[in-house]
C-alpha cells in the first residue's frame, strides 16, 4: 500500500513540476511576442493556454483522489497540499501569460519606446526565471532558497516601477506613445503579478519543509 | 489570529538534527493532571518490556496510545490500573491524586472503580444486560434496587446505549450486538463511577458503524471523565483524541497535541510510523 502511495506521489510531484516549466516557458514566449509584435505567437500562446488549466484540473483531481484514498498525514499530506495549492498559483500564472498575449494581439499604437520594451523584456526573462527557480526550489525541498525569492520579486517590482515612470515619461512628452504606453503599464502589472505569485508558490514550498505558514509578500507594491 | 502566520525567518523552522525522543511537558500549573507515570519499568521475567515511561494525563481529555506490537504501549496501559501486578514486575511511580498507587498498601480493588478498563473484545458477562451493570456494585456494597435502577440508567444512558435497551434490560447480555455488547461494557466501567476511563483497542473487533459508534459514546465522555486509549488505528487516534503518545520498542518516543502529531511530529521515527513508512 504505501509503496503504491509513494509512487503516486511521485508521479504527482511530476505532473506538478512539469507542469511549473510549461508555464515558465509560456511567460517568456508572451513576453517575446510582446517585444517582437509577434501576434502570431501571441495566438499560439491563447491557444495552448488550455493544457495548462487541464493540467491544473488533472492535478487537483488526483490530489483529491490520494487524500481520500490514502488519508495522509504530516509530510505526505503537506506535499500534498502543497502541489494543491501551487497548482492553482502556476495556473494563473498562465492566465497573466495569456493576458500579455492578448495585449500582443490588441496593441495598436504604432510608435513604441524602445528602451521600455527592452525593460519589458528583461523583466519577462526575470520572471519566467523566477518560476522555473522556484520549480527547482520545490524539486530539491530548498525552504532557504524559497525564502529568498522575496529578494528577487523585489527586484522585479522595482523593475516594474521603473517602466511605470519611463512610460508615464514617455506619454507626457508625445501624446502618439499613450497608446503603446499604455499596454506597457498593464503589462509591467502583469509581470508584476506573476512575481508576487512565484512568493505565494516559495511560501508553499516553506510550508511543505517546515509545516509553517509565513508571509513573503508582506504587501509592499511599488506599482498598482 | 496572529499566531496563524509565523513571521520568524525561515532558518528558524529548519531543524537539520531532529529530536530523537520529544515528550510534552505537561506543565501541572496550566492542566490538571489526572494521573502521571514517573520511571516507569515493567519487566516480563527478565524481559524489559517498558522503561522511561513518563507521562502525565490531562483531565478530561482522550490520549491515544499508538505504536506497532510490541512497543509498549498496553503493557503500559495495562500498568495503570495494575492489571499487570501477575504477569510482570512494575518499577516506579504511578501518581494519581498525589498518592502512588504502584505500591503493596493500595488496595488494587478500590483503585480500580476510580481507574476502570475497557478491553479489546467485548466480555459482557453471561448475564442480563441489567445484571452486567449492578454485578460489580452488588458485590461490594449494598444498594437500593431504586439506587440501582439509577445507577443501570445514568450509566447506559452515558454509553449511549439506553435507548436502545431500556425496554430489555433482563435480555441476557450475550444477545447484544458487537458495537452494543463493547458500549454495555463501557456502561459496565461507568457504574463504579471512575475517574479514568482505560480502553485497550476498544473497536478493532468491531464494524465501522459500531466503532463510530464507541468513538462517539468516548467523545462524549470526556466531559467527564479522562481517558486513555490503546489504538492500533490511526484515524481514531487523529480523530478523537486530544493528545497522542507514540510508543517504539518499549519507549515513549514522542508525546504531543494529537494535531501536532498528526501534521507536525518532532521526531523523524513517529513520522513515519504514522505515515505507514515502515521501509
Amino acid at each position: 500500500m504505501r509503496r503504491l502511495f509513494d509512487e503516486e506521489l511521485a508521479d504527482l510531484d511530476n505532473s506538478f513540476t512539469e507542469m511549473g516549466m510549461l508555464v515558465s516557458q509560456t511567460i517568456q514566449k508572451s513576453v517575446q511576442s510582446f517585444v517582437d509584435h509577434d501576434r502570431e505567437g501571441a495566438k499560439a500562446i491563447l491557444e495552448n493556454d488550455h493544457q495548462i488549466n487541464e493540467r491544473e484540473a488533472a492535478i487537483e483531481k488526483k490530489t483529491f483522489e490520494m487524500i481520500a484514498l490514502y488519508q495522509p498525514v504530516t509530510t505526505d499530506l503537506r506535499e500534498i497540499v502543497t502541489i494543491l495549492k501551487a497548482v492553482s498559483v502556476l495556473e494563473r500564472m498562465g492566465d497573466q501569460a495569456r493576458n500579455i498575449a492578448n495585449s500582443t494581439i490588441r496593441v495598436k499604437g504604432t510608435k513604441h519606446i524602445a528602451s521600455v520594451e527592452q525593460s519589458l523584456g528583461a523583466m519577462g526573462e526575470q520572471v519566467a526565471t523566477m518560476v522555473s527557480t522556484v520549480m527547482e526550489y520545490y524539486i530539491k525541498n530548498d525552504a532557504l532558497g524559497a525564502e529568498a525569492i522575496a529578494d528577487e520579486n523585489q527586484s522585479l517590482s522595482k523593475r516594474a516601477a521603473q517602466v511605470r515612470f519611463d512610460s508615464v515619461e514617455g506619454m507626457k512628452e508625445d501624446a502618439e506613445l499613450v497608446d503603446s504606453a499604455a499596454d506597457y503599464l498593464v503589462i509591467a502589472g502583469y509581470l508584476k503579478r506573476i512575481g508576487d505569485y512565484t512568493t505565494d508558490i516559495a511560501e508553499w514550498i516553506v510550508y511543505k519543509r517546515t509545516g509553517k505558514i509565513i508571509e513573503l509578500n508582506p504587501g509592499y507594491n511599488y506599482f498598482i | 489570529m496572529a499566531n496563524n502566520i509565523d513571521l520568524k525567518p525561515v532558518s528558524e523552522f529548519i531543524t537539520e538534527n531532529a529530536p530523537e525522543r520529544f515528550i510534552l511537558d505537561m506543565n501541572s500549573d496550566k492542566h490538571e493532571i489526572a494521573i502521571s507515570t514517573k520511571d516507569l519499568q515493567v519487566y516480563y521475567g527478565d524481559n524489559l518490556a517498558l522503561s522511561e515511561g513518563d507521562l502525565s494525563f490531562e483531565r478530561y481529555k482522550i490520549t491515544s496510545l499508538v505504536g506497532a506490537s510490541g512497543s509498549g504501549k498496553s503493557t503500559f496501559l495495562r500498568s495503570l490500573n495494575r492489571m499487570n501486578d501477575s504477569v510482570a514486575t512494575v518499577n516506579g511511580n504511578i501518581m494519581y491524586r498525589g498518592v502512588d498507587i504502584n505500591t503493596k498498601a493500595i488496595d488494587v480493588y478500590e483503585m480500580r472503580r476510580h481507574i476502570g478498563m475497557v478491553f479489546q473484545r467485548p466480555n459482557p458477562f453471561a448475564k442480563s444486560i441489567y445484571n452486567n451493570i449492578t454485578f460489580a456494585l452488588t458485590q461490594r456494597g449494598h444498594y437500593k434496587k431504586q439506587e440501582l435502577d439509577e445507577i443501570v440508567e445514568t450509566s447506559l444512558k452515558q454509553a449511549a446505549l439506553w435507548d436502545q435497551v431500556k425496554d430489555e434490560l433482563n435480555k441476557s447480555a450475550l444477545a447484544l450486538s458487537g458495537g452494543q455488547a463493547q458500549r454495555l461494557v463501557i456502561a459496565r466501567a461507568l457504574a463504579l463511577k471512575p475517574d479514568i476511563l482505560l480502553l485497550d483497542e476498544p473497536s478493532s473487533a468491531l464494524d465501522p458503524i459500531s466503532s463510530a459508534q464507541v468513538e462517539d459514546t468516548l467523545l462524549e465522555l470526556k466531559n467527564q471523565y479522562t481517558i486513555i486509549i490503546v489504538t492500533h488505528n490511526m484515524q481514531q487516534a487523529a480523530r478523537i483524541s486530544d493528545y497522542t503518545a507514540f510508543f517504539h520498542m518499549g519507549k515513549v518516543i514522542e508525546y504531543d497535541l494529537t494535531r501536532k502529531i498528526f501534521t507536525r511530529p518532532k521526531v523523524a521515527l513517529t513520522n513515519d510510523y504514522i505515515s505507514g513508512n515502515f521501509g
